[in-house]
This record gives C-alpha cells, structure tokens and sequence, in this order.
C-alpha cells in the first residue's frame, strides 16, 4: 500500500473512531470497546475495498456487508457516515427515541445490509447472501465481522459447516479476537480458542491479520481474494478500545459510555493523533 | 356415495413448490434433513439446482433464507413446526421478522398428529409462537386444495409467512376447479344461526361433520374456515359473533395463544359473546396412531358436537 493511501486510511479511521466516542457520548449507552477494535478493518473495508455506491445503497450487485456483531453499530454508522450514506450529524442522536441510528443495526437505515445484533445471526444471514450470489452467478462478495466472544454461540459453527460444505469463496468472515467478552477474557469465559483450528478444521482458508496496520489488512484481503472453493475466516488480531488510551484493552469498556470527561479526554486523544496524521 | 379422496398438506406442499418454480424463478427451497417428510424432496427431484439442504441445524437454515432473500431470492425454508417454530424462534423473529423479509416457513408436521413421534415433535404452540412476531402472517389450510392455492397466495405476497401443513392424511374437501384462496379472509363454509364453529386446519371438516350432526339434533351450526390466523378476518369473527351469539373454536393446537385466543381477543373487543375454545389442553402429547390421538385430544366431530350442544345447553 502506498503511503498515501495508508496516511488517509489512517485518517479516516481516526475519524470513524471519534463518531464512535461521538454516538456512544450522546447515547449514553452503547459498547466502544469492540466498535474502536473494528474500526480500522471497516475503514479498509467502506473506503479501499467494498464494491459500493452510497447514493445506491441498493446497488443489486454490491458487495454485501453484516455486522454479526452487531452491539459495535457505533463504528459501522460511524464509517457509514464518513462514507457518505447518511450526514454525520445522525451519529449524535444514535439510540434516542425517532432516531434513524439503533442500537444494533437495522436493514432499513441505509448501508446496512442485514439486522443484525443477536449473536451468531448474522453470519447465517451472509450466508444466505453469498449463496444467492452463487445461484445467480454474480460476483459480488459478501464480508461479516464477528466477535470472538460470538462465536460460541452454536449457530455460527452451523454456519461455518454450511459456508463450507457450499463452497462459499464469495465469502469473507472476519473474527474480531481482541480477546475479551463481557464477563472477562474469553479464555476464562468459556473459551472458544483455538480460533483458527476451529475454522480450518470447519473447512475454511484461515488467514491471520494485525487489526491496526493497514499494511496488513490488505495483504489479508488480497489473499481472500485468491481463495477458490472454500470461504474465508480473516481471525484479526485486535486490541479492544484502540485509540483511546484508557479504553484498551479494558473488558469495563465493553458496554458502557463515556462520560463528559473521559468524551473530552477520547477526543481530545484522537484529535492529537489525527494531527499527528496530518503534519 | 364416492369414497373420500385424503392426502396430507405436507404433501400439498411439496407438490405446488415443484409446480410453482417454473412460474417463479426466484423460489428456491431449504430444508434441514427432512426432505423426504416434508415432502419438499418432491420440489428437489424437479429442480436440484434451486434445493439446498442446510443439514439438521434450522437456526442457521432460517438465517440463510433471511439472506437468500434479502438478495431477492423466495426461500421456502422448511422443516417440523417443532423446529420451525420453536428451536429457530429467535432467528425467525430477528432475522425474518425483524428485517420483515420475505421469507416463506413451510412447517410440517405440526400438531399433535404427529402421532407415534409423541411429544418431542408435536408442536401445539407454533401458532402463539408466530402470532407473537410483529407483521408475521401465519396460513394453516385445511386441505390439499386450499395448501396447493395458499402456497401460490404467498409467492405473490412480499413479506414473512408461516405456512403450517400437517403428517396426515385428512380428507380432500374443496373442489379445486371453484377454489379462490384470498389471504387474510375467513371463509363460510356452511351457514348457521345458533353458533359459529370457527375452525382451522384439519378441524375444519370435523366441524363441518360436527354441524351436520346438530342439524339432525335441530341446532344450526354456521361453519366459519380460518385458513389465515394472522392477520384474523376480524370483520368476519366480529360478524358470526353479533349473528349467533356464540362461537365455539377448533384447532389442533393449544388453547393457549392459537386461534381460539385470537378469535376470543377479538370478540371481546368487538361484541363479546361466549367463546369456547376447542384444542390441546396445556398438556403434552403422548405416542399414537393420530386418527386415535386426535379422538382422545377431543379434536373431533363427536367432541365439537357435544361442546356446542353443552354450550347451549342442551
């Protein structure tokens, strides 16, 4: 990746991580923790990646995207809007009553694909999508982020088991591993690891991927696009609250807002960066 | 007298998928290793490139036709009510419900004959569970001819159904050369001033057999088929109940959260009367041959006749 591209990239992340702090700010609620995780990868993903037209969010052959998790939407409407399928504005008011924004994302809002939010639905759901794909002979691919925590709910491995036996290569299932769930680490929850083994053994081409380097990010997505015959599991290496000091990698961040001081000190934090970004 | 022609809805169903997927190209079915009962293996042999069997794993089958047709596919996702309903409730509600997709459930096997299978698979809450789910229409025809007509209702409908078809054989009573199936609409099928027998499903030729035996007794039972529970023809109920004063419901389902509790929601609102309510008592079923189930659940002509007959007291 040139260096331009990557400096803009890391811009526009930076960006999509101050609407999260913005939306879960004004919303008093909502989970940062995973939207900041994720927030580099649907950067890549909305502006280097997606075949996508935001003035047709309809577009019958668009790529598809599913949130599978679907708690972090802050950092989906977040890049959204940056993207341009709605004005920025809309970030402020997510999760109050009338909102377009809610809390877990909804087919209606433009750019989402999928309602999503119930664990291990949304894979099910790509699934669907990128099999139509096939039976249509379309090329449009179809990406779904999950949270490493999510995959312990059954359905995902139904799915993992279908994507495969379909030989779905149209799609792209990306596990957001930063590590924690709600009530810990996942590893002392109840523990889904081996992550990688799990989808290998299900059939899938596994890829591993730095969650913040966007050097990286492409590579993973590039090799993605080689893959024949199988459906590809992207396990990203993520830290939890990425970009906000005192968020990372803290499991108290997971589901909880920011506060007048801490909104000031993220977006005080992040302006700084966005700076240093620009010099 | 010519015998009586009986074919299960299942099979109804299976039929008119194969006959239907010509005229629509975007029907694809899925099943979830139940082809061969629910009889969407008939749709398969046809068409194998439009059949995709999602293995025994319906949670996922019911997100995969959320997807199929957020791509604008018509997926017929099919499996047991038991499982349609009840093991993939939240997915049919947050993936098709939610996002109102338009995704077709074809639930087999519903109710409690079933028969030998016993309770495991005899589901008698998939109506109260599908009534629950905001825009969710639910279809459960009494026959061949009205499952045939209903299947081809949906294709031409946008939005979620939850199509209920049963294991048993039970008795062709449509003429399907005169047969319009109109969604939403109760239909009269006999016409009676002492009672309203509002009937769905296979209860409906039991009712019908039930009226002819109060006729002989002098009571005059009005015969009211509910093929469509949700929406409820309201107007219709509302109606039966202000011209005869007493509607007694059938259904082989629970008396919880099914038809009777929607006929008697509505009655209440409009013009309350007495509403009896006929079905599976809040208890599980038991192993059996159905026809003998069906005789001991009370979900009979005989049962039906000796309700309406108490209820008036008589």
């Amino acid at each position: 990746m040139d260096a331009k591209m990557k400096r803009d990239l890391q811009k526009t992340a930076c960006k999509v991580r101050m609407g999260v702090i913005e939306g879960t700010y004004n919303a008093k609620s909502g989970h940062p923790g995973g939207s900041l995780s994720i927030a580099d990868t649907l950067t890549y993903l909305y502006f280097a990646k997606l075949n996508i037209d935001p003035k047709n969010p309809e577009m019958p052959d668009r790529d598809r995207f599913v949130l599978s998790k679907g708690h972090t939407a802050p950092a989906l409407y977040a890049t959204l809007a940056r993207r341009g399928y709605f004005t920025e504005d809309e970030l402020k008011s997510l999760r109050h009553i009338g909102a377009m924004l809610q809390g877990h994302p909804c087919i209606h809002t433009p750019g989402i694909d999928m309602s999503s939010g119930s664990l291990g639905q949304g894979i099910s759901a790509a699934c669907g999508m990128a099999l139509a794909g096939k039976i249509d002979g379309k090329k449009y691919k179809v990406y779904s982020i999950l949270g490493d925590g999510e995959i312990e709910e059954g359905q995902v491995w139904e799915a993992a088991m279908f994507a495969a036996h379909y030989k779905l290569d149209n799609l792209v299932a990306i596990v957001d591993n930063n590590g924690l769930q709600i009530d810990g680490k996942i590893t002392d929850v109840c523990s889904p690891e081996p992550i990688t083994d799990k989808f290998a053994a299900f059939g899938w081409h596994v890829i591993t991927m730095n969650a913040h380097d966007f050097d990286d990010i492409e590579r993973a997505f590039n090799e993605a696009d080689t893959v024949k015959d199988k459906p590809v599991a992207i396990i990203q290496k993520s830290v939890k609250g990425k970009g906000v000091s005192f968020m990372e990698d803290q499991v108290s961040w997971h589901g909880s807002a920011p506060n007048k001081e801490q909104y000031d000190t993220a977006m005080a934090e992040l302006k700084k960066q966005l700076n240093e970004l620009e010099d | 007298m010519a015998d009586v022609i009986k074919k299960a809805t299942r099979e109804s169903y299976g039929e008119a998928l194969r006959d239907l997927a010509n005229e629509y190209k975007d029907l694809v079915v899925l099943d979830a290793d139940l082809a061969a009962a629910t009889k969407t293996g008939i749709f398969k042999k046809a068409y194998p490139e439009r059949f995709f069997d999602c293995g025994i794993a319906e949670a996922n089958m019911m997100g995969v036709a959320a997807g199929l047709a957020a791509c604008g596919k018509i997926p017929f996702a099919s499996t047991f009510a038991m499982f349609a309903a009840g093991r993939a409730f939240e997915i049919v509600r947050n993936s098709i419900g939610y996002p109102h997709l338009n995704v077709k459930i074809g639930a087999t096997h519903a109710g409690i004959s079933v028969g030998e299978d016993g309770a495991t698979h005899q589901c008698n809450e998939d109506i109260a569970l599908m009534r629950t789910i905001p825009g969710m229409t639910i279809i459960n025809p009494c026959d061949d001819v009205e499952a045939k007509a209903a299947v081809k209702a949906v294709l031409d409908f946008n939005g979620p159904v939850y199509m209920r078809f049963g294991r048993l054989a039970v008795p062709v009573i449509n003429d399907a050369d005169t047969y319009r199936f109109e969604l939403g609409k109760g239909v009269i099928m006999r016409d009676g001033s002492d009672v309203t027998i509002v009937a769905t499903g296979l209860m409906v030729n039991e009712a019908l057999e039930a009226a002819k035996t109060l006729e002989a007794d002098g009571i005059s039972a009005r015969v009211v088929n509910i093929h469509t529970i949700k929406p409820l023809d309201k107007e219709l109920i509302c109606k039966c109940a202000k011209e005869t004063g007493l509607i007694v419901t059938a259904e082989e389902h629970s008396v919880i959260g099914g038809l009777g509790s929607a006929v008697a929601e509505t009655v209440t609102e409009c013009c309350p009367v007495p509403v009896v309510k006929i079905g599976v008592n809040d208890e599980f079923g038991y192993s059996g041959p159905a026809v003998e189930l069906l005789k001991q659940f009370g979900l009979s002509a005989e049962n039906i006749a000796d309700t309406v007959k108490k209820a008036l007291n008589k």
